[in-house]
């Protein structure tokens, strides 16, 4: 920590990491459903209702995350919490109804019919797309601490799209493992589209992210920790290739399907550590930092509940993938 | 920018957003238990009649519950993008309230929905049983919780004020606040009323139809059977909610009853239009000194009228909501015992299930009203004399603010059509 700033009590520390976890959570689980939404438009109807069932049963769940991310900056940094979200007004607002449209579309594509139908496919593949691209934005803005001007709105801009490459391979590697026949070959071409995509936008803001701000180029490429931190790209680099690799071949090998999935979460874990490691220890990057907390006694008691019940959050979540472990089939139901 | 325009803005935004959420949860709430209830009979009989049953009002429920998640994460957003003054304020004590909802209901129910709505060839009978009742657990959990925040603002308790800023004394005391126990159960049977008469009304509707067809009888005789025990009941729990209000919050009653002046033997306005340059009421029809027994339960009481308050709410809006509320009320009531007592017949009259039918959305009609009253009632103060809701509104510009609004205006518009189209479509069908 630089010196003269206030001293991070453990309890603060201890919510900034579950808020990374929560919001690491959502990105990784919802991302992967976000993702295969935004592949809809690529499949034949068939394809499709194979595409959303195999996300079907997961997805309210995985946007609760977000509910608890969100959660956490408005209980214990309340003041980051007003300053991020007033700064974010518009892209929070269109990442909402991207997510409502998209969220009803399960429901309602399942039950029209004819041109509704055809309505309802496209404002999942819109609503999906609108909700990865806002979220993009949101993070490009907030890594630039929200500053006016075409530049650092461009970069932000770009951020949207590369998420949206990120969210893709998601997406394209979830379906590698949960589906088969014609359209897992196909996600194995999409998925390599997404890691191209990826790759650009992984380059682009980290090399982006230190030229638009001092704070966070003094901690990269300052010495002695500048080697060290290099292999956090290069190990994100070496899964990329990996990556590269396994969805290169036409057909994948039964028991190594689930690997370009965990590939992907790796190169997020690791984008995410590279994010957390630029931003600590501020909230909003120069501005109000991780020391100004809500009441300890508020933390406290939500600390108590959140020990206590998180476990079983993650035991019947694992529970739920258990249940709907297997590939996806075209009828739900059966 | 003038700063009321963004108060204004900020607040048909917030009011929009939560009077289009409200819809759902309400519904859900009490659907389902109707879901518990519908799994067990299948559960201990086996039949598949009630399977299907069962089957059918899932499809009503998932999509119920879909409308009611997307509109709640907005919800959770819209706390800090609109109200940034009011999480400076009191948010030690709203943030943990939030936060359990979060942690003991929200997960709970979107994890054991996706077991209920397609693990039933997956997992163990027992399991899915299981499922069902989490879900709805989670579902009046999650009412707890906001419920307990909601009430809180009304009639504030349990906290401490220190540096400004309010933090919790006793937790207990702020969650189980003098006005809670009375707003939970209001609430809870609104939504088991409003779920009643949607499963009642699209039977009826699905009767029309087709005359003959005896999973809609069975579960319309389930749900008027449930509306004719509980309307009534809720007309006692709405008494007992008001004489608290009365206690904690005597200018709302004072709104509501459209009080201008402090009266003893007050009466009952019927129909007025409150005037509020003036400070009377244009046209009244009023019953003398009933007010005072209602609300005293003593004909010559003393009540106190507007005149008694430094700062109270808009009148108009409150009282015209207020009896809009009990005058649906009445009807559902009426509705739901004539219902009772002509389910029992071999044949159903068609009037009747046009009745019904008409009926099948009575219940958000009065959510709604309510919902109109207690928080309209509340002003000027978002949290009852600590914080006042022109205090708690953002910076953010009307541009953004209106942009924002008309994108939700588009959304919700959209959505509320599909929803009423997949109903009805939905209640027109057979359940087999």
């Amino acid at each position: 920590m630089m010196p003269g700033m206030p001293e991070i009590s453990a309890l603060a520390l201890t919510f900034a990491f579950l808020m990374g976890v929560a919001i690491l959570a959502y990105v990784v689980l919802d991302g992967y459903d976000l993702g295969v939404g935004m592949l809809m438009p690529a499949a034949d109807p068939e394809q499709q209702n194979r595409m959303v069932n195999s996300i079907g049963p997961f997805w309210d769940a995985n946007e609760t995350w977000l509910v608890l991310g969100v959660g956490i900056l408005l209980v214990a940094f309340p003041a980051s919490h007003g300053v991020i979200l007033q700064a974010l007004y518009l892209p929070v607002a269109a990442m909402l109804v991207g997510l409502m449209l998209r969220g009803v579309a399960f429901e309602f594509r399942m039950k029209a019919e004819g041109w509704h139908r055809e309505l309802w496919n496209w404002l999942f593949w819109f609503g999906s797309f609108l909700a990865a691209f806002a979220q993009g934005v949101m993070l490009g803005r907030y890594l630039t601490g929200f500053q006016p001007g075409f530049g650092y709105w461009l970069f932000a801009l770009m951020v949207g799209a590369a998420l949206c490459g990120g969210y893709v391979l998601l997406g394209a590697t979830w379906l590698i493992a949960r589906t088969e026949g014609e359209l897992q070959k196909k996600s194995l071409a999409w998925a390599r589209w997404g890691l191209a995509w990826v790759a650009f936008g992984v380059a682009l803001v980290s090399l982006a992210t230190p030229l638009v701000n001092e704070t966070v180029r003094e901690k990269w490429f300052g010495m002695p920790q500048m080697p060290f931190l290099m292999l956090l790209p290069a190990t994100s680099f070496a899964f990329g290739l990996w990556l590269w690799f396994l969805t290169g071949k036409k057909l994948i090998d039964q028991n190594r399907e689930w690997r370009p999935f965990f590939g992907a979460v790796a190169i997020f874990v690791l984008a995410f550590l590279g994010l957390a490691y630029s931003i600590y220890p501020w909230v909003v990057i120069d501005r109000i930092g991780l020391w100004e907390t809500a009441h300890p006694s508020s933390l406290r008691v939500v600390l108590w509940g959140a020990l206590a019940v998180l476990p079983f959050i993650v035991a019947y979540n694992v529970l739920a993938y258990w249940i709907f472990r297997g590939k996806a089939r075209e009828n739900l139901y059966e | 920018m003038d700063g009321s325009d963004a108060l204004i803005l900020a607040r048909s935004q917030f009011g929009l957003n939560i009077a289009f959420h409200i819809l759902f949860p309400s519904l859900t709430i009490g659907l389902a238990w109707y879901l518990v209830y519908f799994r067990a009979q299948y559960g201990r009989s086996g039949s598949p009649e009630w399977l299907s049953i069962y089957q059918r009002w899932t499809k009503v429920f998932a999509l119920t519950f879909a409308m009611g998640v997307v509109s709640g994460i907005t919800m959770s957003f819209q706390f800090g993008t609109n109200w940034p003054g009011y999480m400076a304020k009191v948010g030690n004590i709203a943030g943990p309230l939030l936060a359990y909802e979060v942690l003991t209901a929200f997960f709970l129910e979107a994890t054991f929905l996706g077991v209920m709505l397609f693990g039933m060839n997956r997992v163990p009978p027992w399991l899915h049983m299981a499922a069902t009742l989490l879900v709805a657990l989670g579902t009046t959990l999650s009412a707890f919780w906001i419920l307990a925040l909601n009430s809180w603002m009304q009639t504030p308790a349990g906290h401490i004020s220190q540096d400004g800023v309010l933090i919790a004394g006793d937790w207990v005391t702020v969650i189980f606040n003098p006005s809670f126990p009375y707003r939970f159960c209001h609430m809870l049977l609104a939504s088991f009323l409003t779920a009643s008469f949607v499963v009642a009304g699209l039977s009826a509707w699905r009767l029309l139809k087709a005359a003959d067809d005896a999973l809609a009888r069975r579960t319309l005789r389930v749900a008027v059977t449930v509306a004719a025990v509980l309307a009534p009941l809720q007309a006692f729990v709405g008494d007992q909610h008001g004489l608290n209000t009365l206690e904690h919050q005597p200018a709302k009653i004072a709104a509501m009853e459209a009080l201008w002046k402090t009266e003893k033997g007050m009466p009952l306005v019927l129909v007025a239009i409150p005037n509020e340059k003036e400070k009377r009421n244009d046209y009244a029809i009023e019953i003398p000194r009933l007010g005072s027994l209602i609300l005293k339960h003593d004909l010559d009481a003393e009540v106190k009228g507007l005149e008694a308050f430094e700062d109270h709410p808009p009148v108009a809006p409150v009282f015209f909501a207020f009896r809009a509320m009990v005058g649906v009320g009445v009807l559902m009531i009426a509705v739901a015992w004539l219902s009772l007592f002509l389910s029992r017949k071999k044949i159903f009259p068609a009037w009747w299930l046009w009745v019904l039918s008409g009926f099948t959305f009575s219940g958000w009609i009065a959510t709604l009203c309510g919902w109109l009253v207690t928080e309209i009632g509340r002003q000027p103060w978002l949290v009852t004399g600590i914080l006042r809701t022109k205090d708690a509104v953002g910076s953010v510009g009307p541009a953004e603010l209106g942009a924002s609004l008309t994108g939700y205006v588009l959304t919700y518009a959209l959505m509320f059509t599909a929803y009423m189209v997949v109903l009805t479509h939905i209640a027109g069908k057979s359940a087999k």
